[in-house]
Parts: structure tokens; C-alpha cells; sequence
């Protein structure tokens, strides 16, 4: 079989979306932890536009942008399909994903900022998860139906790392009383065997993303 | 029985997000019918069939609707399978032009604002951003796709010179009302590239009228940004 390699950094919600859609096909790959203070020359090699991780590398050939990776993965191996086959509902999810690429950098902010930026972060983030609860989820126990799919792997990004960022800056905005759809989509997909078995310690991303709060607010003092 | 195949578009002339659609319903010879929004007073239509963004274009394909324009043109491609294909068939060619189109819209689409919102130094360092950015873009496009690149006149059009053609075909109206962003000297694969589409008879037949397309951006963005 032909090999698979990622390469990824530990506390990044991006490759654990492909670390998800590999292990739900049930796909043998490699992973390679890099240091993105000294990114190594292959992941330089392999995404020289942006530098960044995720990268897939299927035989040799790189593939980045992980929800890029995840179709690629769809189309390369076809078994417990993440995509539905119907085009339309194809389409659908596939505006789900670009929803919360574009959505997505509020949360980031959310963590990083303070005062005014910080308190836009937190409208801009609620606005967000407020248009998911309403027009995303319906009655479904997951955007991909009865089990997950794409969107809920895209949605990773608030299931996990969202209630982190909210400790840090010590707000609640995802609770179930005011979004009683998202929050118990929350709660089904981290109990997901391949998500369960397949996520960052919570603890220590706690304690990496304060670090990297503090570091942030005085670097732009 | 005859299978019905209602198609109708939702766009505003001056946007080239909406010009990509109706493009790629040329190319695929697909019969469509075309709705111009008003967006300072969105139609009820439009609110309905988008009502997360409330934006066009949105392309309604037998009553259902689809919004975002790259989303609506895999739809198209996949739809619609006939020749010619917009994507190509591989799955590590796809992963690839799906990079680059993401590129060109996120990273180079993206300076043009900045471009039009600054001045003197702030907007030549934004245009120096611009036109190596497009370099970026003209390398990897070159490296991943030798064969299909540059594009040569007479060529059917496809996802990326959909992407490229409908945002840089009317720099000239860019040039008039804002400045000198693109030149053959800064980069001159992308020129050669944007001068072949322009001459591309469905190019010709998608893109808005010159003088039309000057009129509109003196107002939208001189009037923002005096």
C-alpha cells in the first residue's frame, strides 16, 4: 500500500480533522509532530506558499489546506464517505465547511485579544454559533446525519478547541440553555470513538494556549 | 417524459463572483435564467434562498438553492457532467487547483481592497503585496500545471481561468479608477494569461461592458474612499 504521511503540530484543530477523516476510513498513516518555531525543511519542501500545517504527503506528493486534504482523502478513498453523494446535499455541506473557514478566525481572536477587538470577537463568535444553532444543525444529531461527516470534521474547531479558548478569557458563550442544538451536537461528536480517541489533552492545550495568550498581549505592548 | 432542469441565477452585473457562475453555464452550455439584484434593497427571493449571508450570487436549481460561488461551480461541474469538465478528473490534480483557486481568492482578491483604501506610501506597499503575490500564484500555477499553463487562445476555459478571468479581465477599469496594479513587466505569465482570456469569445460575451464597469467602481469605491 502506498504510504501516507501527515505532518502536524499537536494543539492545531487543523490536522486532527485529517487525523479524523483517516482514521474513519481506516487509513494507516504516519505522523510527523513539527516544531512550527523551526519548521522542518520537508514541511518547507511541501508547502513552501504558506508554510504551514496540515500537509497530507500520499507517495511522495504533498497535498495542504486540510479541508483541501479532506476531499482529496474522500475522492482517494471512497469507504464510510464523508461527503454525501448527492450533489445538492454535497453542495450544502460544502457551504457549511467554507461557513466556518470564514467564521472561524473569530474564535482564534476571541483567545488573543483584549478590550474592544476582544469584545467584537466574542459578538462575531456568538453571531456565528447563533446562525449554526438556527440554520445549520435542524433536528439532526450531526450535519452529516445519523453519523458525522465533513461538516461535523470542520465543526471539530467548536466542539473542542472553542471551550478552551472560552476558559481563558473566562466567558460562557456555548452553553446548552442558549444553544441547545450545538451544544448537544457538542457532546455526541466528542463521544465519537474515533474523535474521543483522537484528541489533544485538554489540559495541556489549556495551559499552551494562556502561554501563548500572554506571549501574544506583550509582544504588542 | 421531459425532465425538468429549471436553472436561475441571482447576481448583480458588477461582481465577479456572479460573473464565475454564469461563465461556467456558458461553458457547460447550460440554459439559465438570470435575476439582477437590487443589493441595497434585496429581493424576498434572495433573502429566502440565502439567508445566512444574503448575498449573491445564488444559483436555485429546480427550487433549490445554492450560494457561494466556488461551492456553486464544483455543483455545476458535478451536475452537469458532460464535457467540458471544469475540474480535472484526478484527485491530487483537484487538491491543486482547489489550492489555487482558495489562493487567488483568499490571498490576491483579498489585496484589492487595501489597494483601493490607502494612499501614497501604504498604497504602493500594497500593490508591491499585490503584484508578489501574483507571482507566487504564477510559479505554482507553472510547477503544478506545465502542461496547462499559460492558457492559449482557443482553449476551453476551466475552474481556474474561470476564478482568474472574471476577477483581472477588467483591470483596465481598475487601472482607470484606481491605479496601475498589473503590468506586463511586474508580472508578465498572469498578462499574457489575462489577455488571452479577455479575447475569449464567452469572456467577451460574460464581462461587463468597459465604460459600464468604470461608471460603477468611480461610484462604489471613489465615493467610499475619496
Amino acid at each position: 500500500m502506498a504510504e501516507v504521511k501527515l505532518h502536524g503540530r499537536w494543539y492545531s484543530p487543523f490536522p486532527y480533522r485529517v487525523i479524523w477523516a483517516l482514521k474513519l476510513k481506516g487509513i494507516s498513516y504516519e505522523y510527523i509532530e513539527e516544531d512550527l518555531s523551526n519548521k522542518s525543511p520537508l514541511l518547507l519542501q511541501y508547502n513552501p506558499v504558506h508554510k504551514k500545517i496540515p500537509v497530507l504527503v500520499h507517495s511522495g506528493k504533498p497535498i495542504c489546506e486540510s479541508m483541501i486534504i479532506i476531499e482529496y482523502i474522500e475522492e482517494k478513498w471512497p469507504q464510510t464517505p464523508l461527503l454525501p453523494s448527492d450533489p445538492y446535499e454535497k453542495a450544502k455541506a460544502r457551504f457549511w465547511v467554507k461557513f466556518v473557514e470564514e467564521k472561524a478566525p473569530a474564535f482564534w481572536s476571541l483567545y488573543r485579544s483584549t478590550g474592544e477587538e476582544q469584545k467584537k470577537a466574542l459578538k462575531d463568535s456568538s453571531e456565528t454559533l447563533k446562525i449554526v444553532e438556527e440554520q445549520g444543525l435542524g433536528e439532526k444529531k450531526f450535519f452529516g446525519g445519523d453519523s458525522i461527516g465533513i461538516v461535523d470534521i470542520a465543526f471539530g474547531v467548536i466542539a473542542h478547541w472553542f471551550g478552551v479558548f472560552e476558559e481563558i478569557v473566562e466567558v460562557k458563550v456555548l452553553e446548552a440553555h442558549a444553544f441547545p442544538r450545538l451544544h448537544a451536537w457538542k457532546v455526541n461528536f466528542e463521544e465519537v470513538p474515533v474523535i474521543k480517541e483522537n484528541l489533544p489533552d485538554r489540559d495541556k492545550m489549556l495551559d499552551y494556549f494562556k502561554k501563548r495568550r500572554i506571549e501574544s498581549l506583550s509582544a504588542s505592548q | 417524459m421531459e425532465k425538468q432542469n429549471e436553472v436561475v441565477l441571482f447576481g448583480t452585473w458588477a461582481s465577479a463572483f456572479c460573473k464565475r457562475v454564469e461563465l461556467a453555464l456558458k461553458i457547460k452550455g447550460i440554459p439559465y435564467e438570470y435575476v439582477e439584484e437590487d443589493l441595497t434593497n434585496k429581493s424576498v427571493s434572495l433573502l429566502h434562498y440565502n439567508p445566512v449571508h444574503k448575498k449573491v450570487p445564488v444559483l436555485v436549481h429546480n427550487g433549490r438553492p445554492i450560494s457561494e460561488s466556488l461551492v456553486i461551480l464544483e455543483y455545476i461541474d458535478e451536475c452537469w457532467n458532460n464535457t467540458p469538465k471544469l475540474l480535472p478528473e484526478g484527485p491530487y490534480q483537484r487538491a491543486k487547483v482547489r489550492f489555487w483557486v482558495n489562493f487567488f481568492d483568499h490571498q490576491i482578491m483579498a489585496r484589492l481592497l487595501p489597494i483601493i483604501m490607502t494612499r501614497g506610501e501604504e498604497r504602493e506597499k500594497a500593490i508591491k503585496e499585490f503584484n508578489e503575490l501574483l507571482k507566487v500564484f504564477e510559479e505554482g500555477i507553472n510547477k503544478d500545471f506545465p502542461e496547462e499553463f499559460p492558457f492559449l487562445e482557443g482553449k476551453t476555459l476551466k475552474y481556474l481561468d474561470i476564478v482568474v478571468g472574471t476577477a483581472l479581465c477588467n483591470y483596465e477599469a481598475f487601472h482607470e479608477v484606481v491605479d496601475v496594479v498589473f503590468s506586463h513587466e511586474k508580472n508578465p505569465v498572469i498578462m499574457a494569461w489575462v489577455k488571452a482570456l479577455k479575447n475569449h469569445p464567452l469572456m467577451k460575451e460574460t464581462l461587463p461592458p468597459h465604460d459600464k464597469f468604470v461608471d460603477k467602481m468611480r461610484e462604489k469605491y471613489l465615493g467610499q474612499y475619496p
